[in-house]
């Protein structure tokens, strides 16, 4: 133990005399005995599912690991031969196909010697998520470095200036798709819910707030693949003739109104739960609607629906892969395709496997950095 | 003129909820500086009518005049008499998301434009007032019952208003916290603040009260010194309420 530590815990513990409790209240075999063999009970639970887990486990371990086959070689015309993965199909896993079809899954059919653009937007918005997550970034600047990063990741998707290539829209696809979609989705939709949901509390504006109790009943009511379908067929048919905003335009608005209409609901949940006080207190001292909402209300009603609010936003994340009913190719969609390789027919548990875990690192993420803010501003305020 | 025009003017004022008469042509002034105290037994409209008096809550009929405007559905009358009216409520009411001393400038600074470096010292010297200096830059979380209702003094105190609303300050707070909060307000009694408050200690009213006004159902019932209130009720709703007031301490 390093001296700090074993000073703090002296200062912290009411008898500074030990230094930390007897191993047998402490440490990692009394936390075994505590939560695996706590009686007869626990015990056989313990015991079975540690020999599932083990055995499920080593199943896996053998299909993925050890009859894994990682590369195949390359016959006289420089094609692959796949015998190999034929082979071992059903007994290993064929690893040598997402070698081969990575780039399609992550880029679909950005031109292949282009694919460096799509994949520096990739590493753009991560780093705009990482930064947007630091609490110290959090000032007026962060509007100017997601404005700039935006018009960095469509200049670099689009080209057509600065000397590199123009590539057409209907040839982006793969990982940039779903975080063009999903950022630009929860973006502005979650400002937009916010005040759908202030319109749908609001009692001195019926008007408004009949207005946002039909737009989320209506949206709440239909499947996002209908609105999807709707956005696709029937908004071209009310735009003036010659102004036709692209698919992928379209489909972002179905998902920002769609996404909109459920966060909505939980913002609103949020400022339902508050005590009636707070905006009476606030309203007592003089505050305008705006000043109560800004500084008073909406702060505390956002921190009470972390929880539901992430859960939503990991919902979406996952939900813009329905984008393939109307033919665009996001990162699963492209994946699919991948699949359809005749070089490579019958794999695809191991395709699934590699998207299912580029979804599961952005959605785990997500909720591990909920749960720490969640901490942070608890911490805040008891301690 | 304008020294001697009374700080509230109530005027026949009435309030339904839906079919219920809460505020039965309720008339009263309150001079300036003048300290009244209101009681009467739970559901009598107390709240409601203190509550007219900044309108967190709306009268359906009569006048309510506060330092010279009266209380319509301009929007700009309003946010001048919330300016000049302080409110302390039962239950605190604290921004639980902000510090003390946040909770205490906040307005000053949203609503009266002041700068930050002056609120905060304004909010300081009050804090200093209400005895707490020192848990400025905790939560409200972190404070006892007593002392959360003194920063919610204190609060109200640094909008600098001309006129103190209390609905039953005390009613939440554990016995040994209330003298604490009874303490301050005496100051600020004795400080020359124009006061309406609704309580039911009976020493406060004693001690600092020009009137007390008993309520009952809906209707002012009965009105007038402390010592004259208690020593001699006129009716019999008040002795009625006074016995059960004394009984219950
Ligand atoms: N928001 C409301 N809606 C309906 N009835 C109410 C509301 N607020 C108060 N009341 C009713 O009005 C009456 C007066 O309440 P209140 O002014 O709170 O009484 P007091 O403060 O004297 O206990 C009570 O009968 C109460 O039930
Ligand atoms: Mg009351």
């Amino acid at each position: 133990m390093t001296p700090p530590a074993s000073i703090a815990i002296a200062e912290a513990g009411p008898a500074p005399t030990r230094e930390r409790p007897p191993a047998s209240v402490y440490g990692p075999f009394a936390w075994v005995r505590a939560n695996l063999f706590n009686g007869i009970f626990s015990t056989i639970v313990t015991l079975v599912l540690g020999v599932a887990i083990a055995w499920a486990l080593y199943g896996f371990l053998k299909w993925g690991v050890a009859n894994a086959i990682w590369s195949v070689p390359t016959t006289a015309t420089g094609a692959l031969d796949p015998t190999a993965c034929r082979a071992a199909h059903g007994t290993g896993a064929c690893w040598a196909a997402i070698n081969d079809k990575w780039r399609f899954m992550l880029f679909g059919r950005f031109p292949y010697d282009q694919q460096w653009r799509a994949g520096i937007c990739i590493a753009l918005f991560i780093g705009l998520f990482y930064v947007s997550s630091d609490r110290r970034f959090w000032r007026k600047e962060l509007a100017y470095i997601w404005a700039a990063t935006l018009a960095v990741i469509f200049t670099l998707m689009w080209g057509g200036v600065f000397g590199l290539s123009y590539v057409p829209q209907d040839e982006w696809g793969g990982l940039p798709i779903t975080l063009i979609l999903a950022t630009f989705g929860l973006a502005l939709a979650f400002p937009l819910s916010v005040l759908v949901a202030l319109g749908r509390r609001s009692t001195a504006l019926p008007a408004v707030k009949t207005l946002c109790i039909v737009y989320v009943e209506l949206i709440r009511g239909v499947p996002l693949i209908a609105l999807l379908f709707m956005a696709n067929v029937m908004f071209p048919l009310f735009m003036p003739v010659g102004l036709n905003p692209d698919k992928l335009l379209r489909a972002q608005v179905a998902i920002i109104l769609f996404a909109a209409a459920y966060l909505a609901e939980v913002v609103r949940g949020g400022l339902q739960a508050l005590p009636k006080g707070q905006a009476e207190a606030a309203d007592a001292l003089g505050l305008t609607y705006w000043q109560k909402t800004l500084k008073i209300t909406l702060p505390q009603a956002l921190r009470l629906v972390i929880p539901p609010l992430v859960n939503t936003f990991i919902g979406f994340f996952k939900d813009t892969s329905l984008v393939l009913t109307i033919g665009i190719l996001d990162l699963l969609t492209a994946s699919k395709t991948a699949m359809a390789d005749p070089v490579w027919q019958g794999v695809s548990t191991e395709i699934y496997i590699v998207v299912a875990m580029v979804y599961v690192a952005f959605c785990y993420t997500m909720s591990s950095y909920s749960r720490s803010i969640e901490r942070k501003l608890d911490r805040a305020r008891n301690r | 003129m304008a020294e001697a025009a009374p700080a509230i003017v109530l005027d026949k004022v009435n309030k339904w909820y839906g079919a219920m008469h809460v505020l039965r042509d309720i008339t009263m002034n309150v001079d300036q500086k003048e300290r009244v105290v209101v009681c009467g037994p739970s559901g009598s409209g107390k709240s409601t009518m203190i509550r007219c008096i900044n309108r967190l809550e709306q009268h359906q009929q009569g006048r309510i005049v506060v330092d010279g405007t009266e209380l319509t559905d301009d929007v700009r009358a309003l946010d001048t008499i919330r300016r000049e009216v302080g409110m302390v409520f039962q239950s605190f009411n604290l921004f639980p998301h902000l510090t003390i001393l946040q909770n205490c400038t906040l307005a000053p600074i949203s609503v009266r434009k002041m700068p930050k470096a002056e609120a905060e010292e304004l909010a300081m010297d009050f804090l200093r007032k209400v005895k707490i200096p020192e848990q400025a830059n905790k939560y409200p979380g972190q404070l006892s019952g007593g002392q959360q209702q003194r920063v919610a003094i204190a609060r109200a105190l640094c909008m600098k208003p001309k006129i103190m609303l209390f609905d039953e300050p005390t009613s939440a707070l554990d016995p040994e916290m209330i003298k604490e909060v009874l303490d301050t307000m005496v100051s600020l009694a004795e400080s020359g603040m124009t006061m309406v408050c609704v309580t039911h200690e009976m020493g406060f009213a004693r001690m600092v009260a020009d009137r007390v006004v008993f309520m009952d159902r809906g209707e002012i019932v009965e009105s007038g010194t402390p010592t004259r209130m208690f020593e001699d009720p006129q009716t019999d709703r008040l002795k009625l309420f006074l016995s059960q007031i004394l009984r219950g301490h």
